[in-house]
């Protein structure tokens, strides 16, 4: 490829082949989400039965392709069904032995099966629904970042071509010099998507800055936070983006090489990531002189193996040369001294997902959206106690209520909102009474909590927020790389001090020494994990004291979690006198004769529950 | 994070050893190997053993010219290489937070009762080991649960049994 008409050539004939096929008529374009959810719920055999029953039926103008993420990962295995100028009609939830109706009544008839779509699988959205665009959790999402995850076939560079890829780079290449590159993502005022929300352009600006015989892009796709899984999804289903907006990135800083560091538990990811990277060196959009413009650049993948500790940019770096991922000591910052000693920009995959946009379509266009101080769009994994599940963009700025209640439908069965966790191990909880604050770096950081990568857990009232703090500790503790003292030690005994009041053996006294532990961690560690793992401590203490105290004080557990302060009891006027609790006691701590009430022998219970999930009569309750 | 490192004899063919000799030589140049390679080396390395065990340590260390302790330490710093061989079965659960808040300890609880083993351990027929994993990032099925490849979602203390019947045949 060595110039704009060129791939203007391959984009029109790309669009043309989408849209209308030779010699005959529109073509139907059906598209299967086929991410790792997608895959886990079972879309291979939904893909291969589609293929073959279009080539058994000899339906020259269907067009079958698999896709990234359609964003309702509960719902999944997704189908999508697109024709010009019609509403597209999503199936979830579909099977193989659905796909030969799907097929006939409606690929054939041209008549959706309207009890397979979306409304007519998932019971809160209206039967007359037949596009997920049109649910609620789809209505309030604005799709930047993942415009093309779920929708072109991530394997294809001609589908990336046809929705604008590449141009961006042509831009740059051709018409802009580094200088101004760096300036129109200045002015979009984007900030790094990892967590802490860097100005993007001020930190390329540095590296530019700097001369050096070598500089490094890196690309930070080791994303640890547990429930985050936006770059995931990035990288599945919309690779060639990542590739275009690092190879700008070298660009502007003037860098010839680039690392893509990824989590190891992403085969799939790395699988479409390495064929993106292939195909681009195959028509000359990576290597020596792209669009003729005498730039060279080239791009490696470097595979993770599971250390938290390595999504910090310098341990990220450490790891890359092949050492334990241990974080150096900052400055000189990477800008200045990176990987292999060389000047390094390093960003996560979100934030270089949004890049080629960016330039293609102007920095005014994505400071329209969002708040003063945070542009653009945040991609949320829901998770948790929630109805819909899913990945969800939204324009900074939006509320938690918002996307608790309407895009994620609610807490399921009546149950009550108690916080949503964003940030991971790193972050803190955000409480009801924060439920409509507009949720952007600053805010979040003012009420304790934090954006983060953007997964966004939430909880309901059986969620024992102590029990989640020490969950987040004994993460924390596990994954110090064990390099400075206060991070190791500390969060141990930080661990020791949340174990001692979930059994029941807590004080006042240690409410405070937590409290005093946390401060010091914070101030004294090393690297980014030693400083923000105390978060979910101290954001759990100061949002919901009175649960620490109930466990403290009245040696109770609010929620009905940690189990050396419960208690099984039955209710006598319930009890049917059926057995079926005593049979399933693995103890034999429950007595009683038939047909009269039974009863629980505190002294010989382990507190596993096993009865209370067998009883039906809802006779047995725990305190 | 602490590991298993096994007792079991090493029983690695001379295959094997010419496999990794060739992942070896594949990133080195004049006879010299890319010390930032390291790691796609020991990863390739227990694709071909299953684990990696001393003796395997000691081939990289010399192959690469790298000393034994900086394998060793790589080796024991990321969670993904065992020094302990895995079940022919390997059933990981997901204890990231969204799985957690849904439930997945007990689904762990559950499996090791079944099998007998604490989590990081194997079967003594070697058929079945069971680890606890970070977010595999399908957090919309949670709670998840993976036995090799065979990915299961949505789970509850009760689909265990039935589960595991199906690989124990």
């Amino acid at each position: 490829m060595k110039s704009l008409n060129e791939l203007f050539a391959v984009r029109d004939e790309a669009r043309k082949k989408m849209t209308v096929r030779d010699g005959g008529g529109d073509v139907i374009r059906v598209v299967v989400g086929m991410a790792t959810c997608g895959i886990a719920a079972g879309a291979r055999p939904v893909f291969s039965a589609l293929s073959d029953e279009i080539s058994a039926r000899g339906l020259a103008n269907v067009d079958v392709a698999q896709t990234g993420c359609i964003g309702m990962c509960q719902y999944e295995p997704i189908l999508e069904v697109l024709e010009n100028g019609k509403e597209k009609v999503t199936y979830v939830q579909v099977t193989a032995d659905k796909v030969a109706k799907i097929v006939e009544q409606h690929l054939i008839g041209g008549k959706p099966v309207a009890e397979y779509t979306v409304g007519g699988v998932v019971d809160s959205v209206a039967d007359s629904v037949f596009s997920v665009n049109n649910t609620d959790f789809y209505k309030k999402q604005r799709r930047a970042t993942l415009r093309n995850c779920g929708v072109i076939n991530p394997e294809s560079i001609e589908e990336y071509i046809a929705a604008d890829g590449f141009g961006a780079l042509a831009k740059c290449l051709l018409e802009l010099d580094p200088n101004e590159v760096i300036g129109i993502i200045k002015d979009s005022g984007l900030r790094g998507r990892g967590g802490a929300g860097f100005p993007t352009g001020l930190k390329w600006s540095f590296t530019a800055q700097n001369y050096a015989d070598q500089k490094y892009v890196v690309c930070n796709a080791d994303e640890g936070d547990p429930g985050a899984f936006m770059d995931r999804s990035v990288l599945e289903g919309d690779p060639y983006c990542v590739v275009e907006a690092m190879t700008i990135c070298g660009y502007a800083t003037g860098a010839t090489e680039g690392y893509v560091y990824v989590r190891a538990e992403y085969p799939i990811a790395v699988a479409r990531l390495q064929k993106a990277i292939d195909k681009c060196l195959e028509l000359g959009l990576l290597g020596k002189n792209i669009f003729g413009s005498g730039f060279d650049f080239n791009l490696q993948i470097r595979l993770g193996a599971g250390a938290f500790v390595c999504g910090e940019e310098t341990a990220l770096m450490t790891s890359i040369e092949g050492n334990r991922g241990e974080p150096r000591p900052r400055p000189p910052y990477p800008a200045v001294k990176g990987l292999f000693g060389k000047p390094t920009t390093e960003n996560n995959v979100e934030t270089f997902a949004n890049i080629p946009q960016i330039i293609w379509r102007g920095a005014e266009w994505f400071a329209s959206m969002g708040t003063e101080k945070s542009k653009g769009t945040k991609v949320f994994a829901l998770g948790g106690k929630i109805n819909n599940t899913g990945l969800v963009e939204i324009p900074m700025g939006v509320t938690l209520r918002e996307v608790v209640e309407d895009i994620g439908g609610g807490i399921p069965n009546g149950k009550k909102f108690k916080a949503a966790q964003t940030g991971g191990p790193s972050g803190g909880c955000i409480p009801a009474s924060y439920f409509d604050i507009p949720m952007d770096y600053d805010n979040l950081v003012g009420i304790g909590a934090m954006m983060g990568s953007g997964g966004l857990i939430v909880m309901d009232e059986e969620t024992c927020m102590v029990d989640i703090a020490k969950f987040f500790l004994d993460f924390t503790v596990d994954e110090s790389c064990g390099k400075c003292t206060p991070c190791r030690i500390g969060t141990k005994r930080l661990y020791g001090l949340l174990e001692k009041i979930t059994e029941g053996n807590g004080t006042l006294d240690d409410l405070d020494k937590l409290e005093e532990l946390c401060r010091y961690i914070k101030d004294n560690s090393l690297c980014g994990l030693g400083q923000t793992a105390p978060n979910p401590v101290l954001s759990t203490l100061s949002r919901f004291r009175d649960e620490y105290e109930a466990h403290v004080i009245d040696k109770k557990c609010p929620a009905g979690v940690c189990k050396s302060l419960l208690s099984y009891e039955i209710i006598a006027d319930k009890c049917k006198g059926c057995t079926a609790c005593a049979r399933v006691c693995p103890v034999d701590a429950i007595s009683g004769t038939v047909k009269a009430p039974h009863f629980v022998h505190k002294d010989k219970c382990i507190k596993c529950g096993a009865c209370m999930t067998r009883c039906k009569f809802d006779a047995i309750i725990k305190k | 994070m602490k590991k298993k490192i096994s007792t079991l004899p090493f029983k690695g063919t001379p295959e094997q050893a010419e496999q990794l000799m060739a992942v070896i030589a594949g990133v080195s140049s004049g006879g010299h190997a890319d010390k930032s390679m390291l790691m796609h080396v020991m990863q390739q390395a227990q694709s071909i053993y299953g684990y990696l065990p001393y003796e395997v340590q000691v081939m990289i260390a010399q192959g690469m010219d790298v000393p034994l302790e900086k394998v060793y330490g790589v080796a024991t710093f990321y969670s993904q290489f065992a020094l302990a061989p895995k079940g022919e079965y390997n059933v990981s659960v997901c204890l990231g937070t969204a799985c957690y808040v849904k439930g997945s300890q007990n689904v762990l609880d559950k499996i090791c009762e079944n099998l007998g083993v604490e989590p990081g351990e194997c079967t003594e027929d070697g058929r079945f080991s069971v680890e606890a994993c970070r977010c595999i990032g399908a957090c919309g099925l949670a709670p998840v649960m993976m036995i090799n490849e065979d990915v299961y979602g949505k789970l509850v203390e009760g689909d265990v049994d039935g589960i595991l019947q199906k690989y124990k045949i």
